[in-house]
């Protein structure tokens, strides 16, 4: 197995499809990055709150805040970027605007600015990530960085393209100026080896689909893709392959095995429906995997967490991702 | 009684010929488009003339209906099974929204607009726009139904958002944005000329405008008159449309499903959802609760398979299969309590919204067999 990510990496941004756990999967990451006494910001740029649902706490501020500690000693801070805000202070911290800051907040300019011209608003929200990248340590004796990475929960699959491409979104719009210079210097951040792209996905159809057009995209746009990260892997009961192993003549001798725990032929056999189900599944999954292997990236898989997720399946999560980090910097 | 729900009635819903429009939300990835689908058919199946309309579609999925690309038209499906005719399209967000360019702005204008590169990165990707045009080719079709008689029910899937609730407020965002004061300021100079132009300068429009300059580039804000300049013949329509779209969605006739899957974020959604129609007058039909794991074997508890499971390993002779299937039994059980409990902390906390439920498939569905299964299992 290779590297899921080159060791000078330090953004982490990690996409995927609605409902395959992309908040869950960078929230793990963001704990297994900080294993060990490392320090890594945790961002989210949709305004979902979904780090604060996850880690059962109050909704973030626009600040970094201590939200876990890793295993090791690490800690983990987590960030709502809030588009409007960031452009103040992008503002204030290049422009002094004080008074025009106030008369653009009043006419909607802000409204304009962050909501409705899309590059804007990515350029704000990539950029602030950036910058937490680059920003140095003022407290941190014998640490370059103020962070040892920074991990994105980033807009879905569909989207990241766009949302990350900020250059070309921006070029169209804004030909000189200031938001084309931090769009050129985001971009930098973004392209080089220092940034990974990681897809979240479960073992389905069409996210792992869309997945596998993200990658390509991600590619021809000259963004670095990082691992597919395989979200909620089941275990298996059965091992593939033995579909006919829940044969009619199997059937009859799971029947007779499971009789004397008081299991009646029909439980039997809604047992071995249930049995095809899993297999037939487990088979689906089995050709998913290889399309994601097709992919020629590296693959991650997680495991299905029982009872949903709260701290200890996020811990269970990391360690996961770790032993993947691991295995791949001894291949 | 908060455990037991009032049941959805799908079937009276779908055939009752006052139901005229169906609307489908719900969060990202809770197989809204599929559900959709499923009750598109089983309504012509049972003698509607019905028209889906999908937003982004798994592409078998697409390919089941007939829709091989992106086409803004409704295209006829076959394969139907019974009175009724469906009508599937796939919502082409670019074209729509030019298609409102070319009907609604002056002839020697439409070409400025649909060149100006404002308009191209409003168009594709106004966070709110495919939400907008989804709305503009609802009533669309609703009126082409009118004319032509070739459907009398629309079905509609609403577009992937982060939150189930950008469908409503992202319309009436774009409004407000095109009737907004920025808009005028921006207006002011190609509107009044210098003159004009001069006597704002005193004002704090000025600064905004300078500020705006400094930071976007003075190409930019060019742009972006010129956009809405040539684009302000159009402004009291789009206020007008989304206005007579949003009479449409409270009017009678209309009902909504709210799409969940028993997953706490998809059912948190949900909830917002079914409380936000409430607040502004929208009709809800009922939730729909999509791949729910049904037990099969309910007298079977999961400590009792796992401790057989358990002896299997220790001293039976062909104890892999047995065990395997206790285990999985097992971790359905356990999945079905958890989905249970959540399922009934939604209906505690949203009594007297009826509920019906699709199990769970073991593959994805791709072809009209599979969209008749998932009506079958909706209807009950």
């Amino acid at each position: 197995m290779s590297r899921p990510w080159p060791p000078e990496c330090r953004l982490h941004i990690v996409t995927g499809k609605g409902g395959t756990g992309k908040t869950t999967a960078a929230a793990a990451l963001a704990l297994a990055l900080a294993e060990g006494g490392g320090r890594v910001l945790l961002v989210e740029v949709e305004g979902r709150q979904g780090i604060a649902q996850l880690f059962d706490t109050a909704p973030l501020p626009y600040e970094e805040r201590s939200i876990a500690i890793a295993p090791g000693g690490g800690e983990v801070f987590a960030l709502a970027i809030d588009p409007e805000q960031a452009l103040l202070e992008y503002l204030d911290m290049f422009y002094k605007l004080g008074r025009a800051g106030k008369a653009l907040k009043r006419f909607g300019a802000i409204d304009f600015a962050t909501t409705v011209a899309p590059g804007m608003r990515d350029v704000l929200l990539t950029g602030k990530a950036c910058e937490a990248v680059r920003r140095t340590a003022a407290d941190r004796p014998g640490a370059a960085f103020a962070y040892d990475a920074v991990v994105m929960d980033a807009p879905p699959t569909g989207r990241i393209t766009r949302f990350l491409n900020v250059n070309t979104e921006v070029a169209g719009l804004a030909r000189v100026g200031p938001v084309k210079n931090q769009a050129e210097a985001v971009m930098r951040v973004l392209t080089s080896p220092q940034t990974a792209v990681h897809l979240t996905t479960v073992l389905e159809d069409m996210p792992v689909q869309e997945t596998l057009d993200g990658v390509e995209e991600l590619r021809a746009a000259g963004l670095p893709v990082g691992a597919i990260l395989v979200n909620m892997v089941r275990t298996a009961h059965l091992t593939i392959g033995k579909r006919a192993a829940v044969s009619t003549a199997a059937e009859k001798r799971v029947a007779a095995l499971l009789r004397p725990y008081g299991i009646d032929t029909d439980e039997t056999h809604a047992l071995a429906v249930l049995g095809r189900e899993h297999a037939e599944r487990l088979t689906l999954e089995e050709v998913e995997r290889r399309a994601l292997d097709g992919a020629g990236q590296p693959v991650v898989e997680l495991p299905q967490i029982g009872g949903g997720i709260d701290l200890g399946g996020l811990y269970e999560l990391a360690a996961a991702l770790s032993a993947a980090a691991a295995i791949g910097e001894a291949a | 009684m908060s455990g037991t729900p009032k049941r959805l009635d799908v079937d009276g819903l779908l055939t009752d010929p006052a139901t005229s429009i169906i609307v489908c939300c719900g969060s990202g990835g809770v197989g809204k488009t599929t559900v959709a689908a499923a009750l598109a058919l089983r309504a012509a199946e049972q003698g509607r003339d019905v028209v889906v309309l999908t937003i982004d579609p798994a592409r078998r999925l697409a390919q089941s209906l007939g829709l091989t690309e992106l086409d803004n038209n409704p295209r006829e499906v076959e394969g139907v099974q019974g009175a009724g005719r469906l009508f599937a399209m796939m919502l082409d967000m670019q074209r729509t929204f030019d298609e409102i360019v070319e009907n609604h702005a002056d002839p020697e204008r439409i070409e400025q607009i649909l060149q100006n590169p404002f308009y191209q990165s409003l168009s594709a990707g106004f966070s709110g726009t495919q939400e907008y045009m989804a709305m503009e080719k609802l009533g669309q079709l609703r009126r082409t139904g009118e004319e032509t008689g070739s459907w009398d029910l629309i079905i509609v899937d609403t577009p992937p958002s982060r939150s189930a609730l950008d469908f409503l407020d992202a319309p009436n965002r774009l409004g407000s944005f095109l009737d907004g004061k920025l808009i005028k300021v921006l207006m002011a100079p190609a509107k009044a000329g210098g003159g004009f132009a001069l006597k704002v300068l005193a004002s704090g429009f000025s600064i905004a405008t300078m500020a705006l300059n400094k930071l976007l580039g003075s190409g930019l804000l060019h742009d972006v008159q010129t956009f809405v300049g040539a684009l302000e013949s159009m402004f009291g329509g789009f206020r007008q449309r989304a206005e007579e779209t949003y009479q449409l969605l409270q009017a009678e006739g209309t009902a909504f499903l709210v799409v969940a899957a028993p997953e706490p974020d998809a059912l948190r959604e949900a909830a917002y959802f079914t409380e936000r129609l409430a607040a502004e007058n929208m009709p809800l039909a009922g939730l729909i609760l999509n791949r729910v794991h049904p037990v099969t074997v309910p007298e079977l508890s999961a400590e009792k398979a796992l401790a057989a499971a358990e002896e299997l390993d220790a001293d039976s002779a062909d104890p892999r299969l047995a065990a395997g299937l206790l285990r999985l039994h097992a971790e359905r059980v356990r999945l079905a309590a958890r989905e249970r409990r959540l399922a009934e902390r939604f209906t505690a906390s949203q009594p007297g919204v009826a509920v019906a439920e699709i199990p769970a498939q073991s593959g994805d569905i791709h072809d009209l067999d599979g969209l008749r299964l998932a009506g079958d299992l909706l209807a009950g």
